[in-house]
């Protein structure tokens, strides 16, 4: 077996306005290629006008054992959402 | 399905008594519909098993665009042609995603390619029939990608992230193949008494090796039942067929086709169709290497691998002078 092609993460911007959004991942020897390849896989239905595609070992991730040390502590801070506030009906919307 | 008699532990699904702690904080979150994502701690015959039945999925929508392009250069009209050719095309995206779930769980493509290509790893024994007229065509899309469908829509709740997400996609563009299919199917049951000839007899063909589809029985399988409680397998083999051929029967009444069993009767007390099993011990032999067609579709597989080997050197030389050019400047 050959050198195998490097694995690319792909990103597509569904419309215009939209973020990109991590749609799935092919091997391509090059950008240029991953582009094309992202093109003719993840766009054959109009899903996209814009692509990303980053080499996978590029990407940096949390841990899945950090989960509890990242995310706990915004858990408690219920007050960051606005929902936590009663305003009284007279106020009016808000 | 797809994946067909996928081997799990071959112990049964574990009691709770049995498990380590981390097996047991693993299950909870199965049972909990969690999905479990490649990072994540999980157990050993989860993971192998997973790539079992992916790597086997994966095969089954490669070696499938065999039958069908088979048909590619003799479609009946242009936009026959133009639509048989995007279904076609589909299938190796659907390869693609399902090969890129199966990576997740650390297993490489060329891996799994070779696997394929020396026969360890098998594909789904439909494929191992032949397309012999246009109607086997129309026959695949309604029989093969409606057995199919049948499978892959509970999948999509499956319990790994990145194989659920696949699922979805497919599921989205999998629709189409089926109708377009079923539309192949209506054009000839309509037509002409030979091409009505032509349909009923790529039903004929077609019926049991489509039933076969969905494996023996799996009532009492070790295999089947770890990999439900993994949430790897949703439904029993025998609810999926029994369910394939109740959605059927209505459809092929409409076309005015007859279905090949005798023993097809309602049943209003299961509220479904009676009909006969295929004989099994063509399935077995089918997926021994028997097959009318097993040699070939390994033979075209093996080909395809070893003339594109040039164009995969090739273009991974060319991306690395020009990095190397880049990096000059």
């Amino acid at each position: 077996m050959s050198k195998e092609w490097p694995l690319w993460e792909i990103f597509i911007r569904g419309q215009h306005g939209l973020s990109h959004r991590h749609v799935g991942s092919l091997h391509a020897p090059d950008a240029e290629m991953a582009i094309k390849n992202a093109r003719d896989v993840y766009t054959r239905r109009n899903e996209g006008v814009s692509i990303w595609v980053v080499e996978a070992n590029n990407i940096a991730a949390s841990s899945p054992s950090a989960k509890g040390p990242l995310y706990e502590p915004s858990e408690s801070k219920i007050y960051r959402h606005p929902t936590f506030f009663d305003i009284p009906d007279e106020v009016g919307h808000m | 399905m797809y994946a067909q008699m996928v081997q799990s532990t071959g112990q049964g699904a574990k009691s709770r008594e049995d498990m380590s702690p981390e097996e047991r904080a693993f299950q909870d979150r199965i049972d909990a519909d969690q999905k479990i994502e490649p990072r994540d701690w999980m157990p050993d015959g989860y993971r192998k098993t997973l790539i079992r039945q992916i790597g086997q999925h994966a095969h089954s929508e490669i070696v499938g665009q065999l039958p069908e392009g088979n048909w590619i250069t003799r479609a009946p009209t242009l936009e026959r042609k133009m639509i048989l050719l995007a279904k076609v095309q589909d299938e190796a995206g659907h390869g693609l995603y399902l090969y890129a779930a199966a990576e997740t769980l650390g297993i490489s493509r060329d891996e799994l390619t070779e696997q394929l290509l020396s026969g360890r790893m098998k594909y789904s024994s439909i494929f191992n029939y032949p397309t012999l007229n246009w109607a086997d065509i129309g026959a695949v899309g309604w029989l093969v990608d409606g057995a199919a469908i049948m499978n892959q829509v509970p999948l999509q709740r499956t319990s790994y992230g990145p194989y659920s997400r696949a699922m979805v996609r497919i599921c989205k563009e999998e629709s189409f193949h089926q109708r377009q299919g079923y539309d192949i199917m209506m054009k000839m049951a309509q037509g002409t008494v030979a091409q009505k000839k032509m349909a009923q007899d790529a039903l004929n063909r077609l019926w049991y090796p489509s039933l076969m589809m969905f494996g023996p029985s799996d009532a009492d399988s070790v295999h089947s039942a770890q990999s439900m409680a993994w949430k790897i397998k949703i439904n029993s083999n025998d609810e999926l067929r029994q369910k394939f051929v109740d959605q059927t029967v209505p459809q092929a009444k409409y076309l005015g086709l007859t279905i090949p069993d005798d023993n097809l009767v309602w049943n209003e007390d299961k509220g479904g169709w009676d009909y006969s099993d295929p004989d099994w011990s063509e399935f077995f032999d089918v997926l021994k290497g028997n097959g009318p067609c097993n040699t070939e579709r390994l033979e075209a597989r093996n080909k395809a691998w070893d003339d594109g080997a040039w164009v995969r050197d090739g273009l991974m030389a060319h991306a690395q002078k020009k990095r190397a050019a880049a990096a000059a400047e």
